[in-house]
This record gives structure tokens, sequence and C-alpha cells, in this order.
């Protein structure tokens, strides 16, 4: 069976869901060579309403081209969080912004302030978007870290080029961070399956 | 060195219809913003100057539709685009068109309806409204891209097509085809047929403009070229000029529906995946058609015999293709994200045992793998 994987990135209009959609299918699609379809859901509303954002890449050509059982998941906000966890698998990865997300319905997730590092140490919030990506590269294998750094640059407007250079950083960063602290709690988990 | 000319891209359905509307020798482009086909005038207003086009924002879908028609007939090929309310606003003109032989390229971007609908929201529902929504019996064309790679190619044999046979092809793409983004390389030194309409050969004074010929397709000379002739949406003669003398209006209207109904091997393009030894058969096109696909592979993964046929050409309607798998399957399945526009079509043709199941799918959502999959353990 080939390989398949299937990402939704999801929160609400205006967080740059579907710019995130689109970079992340560029690196994936372009700069890592892989087969990559980026679809996306959002309402008639420029800001607010529920926004989606689908990336699913393959090594062979993808027939369905939108997401299926996920392999990751990205909740900017609470609804998102809530409306779809029951989509993953059950290796599944689950990232919430915490800024928003209060309520994780499930222990094996990574909580990163998103929108918090993006508004105090970068002081826009805009880059909220770009500080996931980094965390994403971070916590997955499937994108390369040069990859996601060749597509956000090719796509950010002129002149934000550091901004958002330190955005992926300090998103890289705080992934190292919610990875270490995460490893004892996989760590006991893995333990209980075993007993 | 040599310029290297192929480029990879990560191409928006309504992208690659711009690319390949360019490929094809577009020129001219009128419209109207609308979701979902708004990416394809943004692109256009862009790309057309830069090639010695013209892109023009009209006040509306009918004066852009009159637009396209007029730029065609001084001999720039032209495209419009819009979705289900502006394509409505389209069919008078799309008529006007049709009979007076005015090669164009129409884009429907389909999103829910009726009226102004689901603005951002997939649907399949303009399929009769393609077929039949400008009045008068009239034959017409109308593809229908499931992926990123077909929209760039089918945009390109649709020009071709409304070139070869002068008359207007509408491009039926859904919102998720017209949003969604896949990889496609474009090599601009591929060698890709690109029809030209045929322009008259005689001196002025003995053109005849819309004169038989054994294609069924007269040869157009462009307004400005010193041919004199009269363009109307009445009924003509061979001269262009009204009649309303049955022996000239029968072999006019037959010749507008042969001119496309000898041709019907050339104008359907479509895909067999695994039908040979199906026992069930899923008829599908566009986003539809890969979940179909999937379908199919899933079912196989399970021991099914499932295969799956995809329609690139909605109208006229795919009938050898279908008849096929009609005669080899047992159960046909037509999943659609409308009441059932095509079903009824296959339904229609069907002169076999096989039974006919519809999924009629109108949540403004794409039918998924698994529904599909569904309907095949209920019905077999």
């Amino acid at each position: 069976m080939s390989f398949r994987y299937d990402i939704r990135l999801s929160g609400s209009g205006g967080q740059g869901l579907i710019l995130m959609g689109i970079i992340l299918a560029e690196a994936i699609g372009i700069y890592d060579g892989k087969f990559v379809s980026q679809t996306q859901s959002y309402g008639p509303e420029a800001r607010g309403g529920s926004s989606k954002a689908e990336v699913v890449l393959s090594d062979t050509e993808i027939d369905y081209p939108k997401a299926m059982s996920l392999d990751l998941l990205l909740a900017m906000n609470q609804k998102s969080c809530d409306d779809y966890y029951m989509d993953l698998k059950n290796d599944g990865i689950l990232i919430v912004d915490s800024t928003f997300v209060n309520q994780v319905p499930i222990q094996k997730a990574f909580r990163i302030p998103f929108t918090r590092i993006a508004r105090e140490n970068l002081k826009r919030e805009m880059v909220a978007n770009i500080v996931a990506l980094g965390a994403i590269a971070k916590l997955t294998t499937i994108v390369t870290p040069k990859a996601i750094e060749a597509a956000v640059m090719a796509r950010v407007p002129k002149g934000t080029e550091k901004l958002n250079r330190d955005a992926l950083k300090a998103g890289m960063n705080a992934a190292m961070k919610a990875q270490k602290a995460s490893v004892p709690q996989m760590l006991s988990e893995r333990v209980d399956e075993d007993t | 060195m040599k310029k290297k000319t192929k480029k990879e891209l990560l191409l928006q359905g309504n992208e690659a219809i711009v690319e390949g509307a360019l490929r094809a020798g577009c020129r001219f482009f009128a419209g109207y913003p609308i979701t979902p086909a708004t990416e394809i005038s943004e692109l256009l207003s862009v790309r057309l100057p830069q090639v010695d086009g013209t892109f023009i924002q009209m006040e509306d879908e009918i004066a852009s539709m009159g637009a396209i028609i007029g730029a065609s007939l001084a001999g720039a090929k032209s495209m419009t685009a819009t979705s289900g309310p502006g394509f409505s606003l389209m069919q008078e003109n799309l008529g006007y068109a049709v009979i007076a032989e005015v090669p164009c390229v129409i884009v429907d971007a389909m999103r829910g309806g009726p009226s102004t609908g689901l603005p951002t929201f997939p649907s399949q529902s303009d399929v009769m409204q393609a077929r039949w929504g400008t009045h008068g019996d009239h034959p017409i064309i109308v593809l229908c891209p499931s992926t990123v790679r077909e929209c760039y190619d089918i945009t390109i044999r649709a020009f071709n097509m409304a070139e070869k046979f002068r008359t207007p092809v509408i491009i039926l793409v859904d919102e998720v085809v017209a949003h969604m983004r896949e990889k496609i390389s474009i090599d601009e030194d591929e060698d890709i047929e690109i029809f030209n309409r045929v322009k008259p050969t005689v001196p002025p004074e003995w053109y005849i403009p819309y004169e038989d010929t054994p294609r069924g397709v007269p040869a157009m000379a462009n307004f400005g070229d010193g041919y004199r002739y009269h363009v109307t949406g009445l009924t003509h003669d061979i001269r262009g000029f009204p009649t309303s003398r049955p022996d000239e209006i029968d072999p006019f209207i037959r010749r507008l529906f042969r001119k496309i109904s000898q041709h019907f091997a050339e104008l359907h393009m479509g895909e067999f995946f695994e039908t040979d030894d199906a026992e069930i058969t899923i008829i599908a096109y566009g986003c539809v058609a890969r979940s179909a696909k999937r379908a199919a592979r899933d079912a196989r993964e399970r021991g099914l015999k499932v295969g799956a046929l995809k329609l690139n050409t909605i109208w006229p309607f795919m009938r050898t293709p279908v008849e096929k798998v009609l005669q080899t399957s047992k159960i046909i399945i037509v999943p659609e994200m409308n009441m059932g526009q095509i079903s009824r079509e296959v339904k229609r043709v069907n002169k076999t045992d096989a039974k006919v199941f519809t999924i009629n799918k109108v949540d403004g959502t794409i039918i998924t793998p698994e529904e599909i999959l569904r309907k095949i353990k209920e019905v077999r």
C-alpha cells in the first residue's frame, strides 16, 4: 500500500490557515518533491467563522484529495479542536494553540501557545500561523526544515522575511520544549500498554 | 545553453485554467468576479496585458458574455468565467453564440444553488443548466476536469473544440477542483496541439459566411479583415440574413447539430479505471470522480470487483463508454452532488439488466469514498 499522510489545519477565518496550507503544500510538493493536494473549506466571512485547510501528501498520485483519517490535526481554536479531534487516527498527532484551546480532549497532544508567542515575542499576532508551521516541521517528519523555510520565504510579502524567519524559529524552539515536556507522559503511557 | 522551460508549480484549479487558456491562445477575457471563479479573473487581469491581450471587468455577466462574443468575431480567442448565478445571466447571449456560431469558452465554477445559494461550497448542480440553460434546440459541448492537471489540459481542449466547431464550449468545474492546489509541471516547449479557426481562402466578394461544408463548420472571417457579412440571432440563410423559408431553416438547424454529432468520438474524454472485470462500476465526474477512484481501490482491497468510469466530457453525453460499462457490470452507481442530473442520462441509455443506483448529496460537501463504499455494501 502506498504511503499517504492526511493533515487538517483548522481554526477560525483570519488566522491564516489557508495560507499555511498553501505554504505547507508547496514545501512538501515543490521543495521536497512529493505528491501533494491541498484543499480548503471556509465560510463567506472574511474573518471569524470556521476555516480549515487540508493537505494530503503521498508518494504516488493522490486519488481522494481531501483529508480522511487524520495523521495530523492542528487546532487553532477550541471549536475546531472539539469538532475534529474525532477524525484523528489512533497514532495521529494533535497540536493545539494553547492560547485559545483550554480543553484538550486527549492526553497525547502538543500544547503550544502560537498566538501568544507571536503577540509577545514577535510583536505581530498575524505570524501565529508561521510559528505553527515551524512547530509542525519540528514535530513531524513530513517536511524538512529547509523546505518549509524556502516555501515560507517564497510566499510572504517582501520586507517581512526576517519577521517570518524568526517566527518559524520560534515555532521550532517552542516545539522542542513541548516535545521534551511530553516525553515522560508518553513513556508512562508506553509502560501502561506493556503491562 | 538552452533555457529551461519546464516548471513545477503548485497551482489551484482556477490558476491552471488560466495557464491553459493562455497556452491555447486566449487573448481576451471579460468577466465579473464571483466566488469560486474569481481567481481566474484576478490572474488574467495580470497575465493578459503581459501577452498583449485584453482584460475587461464588465458591469455584469450579461455584458461579459456579449463582450467575449464580440471579441471572438473580431478574431480573438476569448473566455469568461463565472459561477451559477452569473452563468444564469449569460444564458441569453450564450444562445446567441450558438446560433451565430461564435467560438468562445465559458468557465462555470459550480457552487451550491439555486440563486446565490452557497458561495463558498461545492456542488455539481449546473449540469443541466449547462445543457439546456439557453433556450431553443441546440447542441453544446461541456467539459469537466477533476484534477488540476486536467484543468490545464481540458482548457486547451476547450479552446480547440470551440475554434474547430465554431461553438461555445463550457468548462464545468466544481468549487473543490477550482480551489484545490496540486503540483503540476508545465513545459512551454511541450508539443501541444493548438487549433485555430479556419479562415476563408476565397476573395471577400465570394465569401459565403454560413455555407455548409463536409464538417458542417463554415470558414470564419475576422471582422475587420475586409469580409463583410451579417451576424444575427435570428435564424439565417447561408449569407447570414434572417430567413423564414422552411427549406433554409431546416438544413441550418440540422447543420448546427450535425457539426457536433458527427464528431462524438473526438469530443468524448474520460477514463476507465479497472472496469474490465468490474461487477460494480461507479460513474462519476468532477471532484467526485476522485472519490470514486478511491472507493474502487478500497473495495478491491476487500476483494470486491469494483471499477470507475470518469466522465471528462459531460455533453454531448458519453453514451458509448457508458453503454460499455452497462454491458459489463451488474451494478452501476452514480454519485453526484445534485439530485440526479447525470444518473438520469445513465438510466436513459441503459438497455441492459444492469441496475443503476444513485448517491445524491446536496449538503454542500463532497461525496466521500466511505459514502460510496457504504452504498456498494448496501446494494451488492
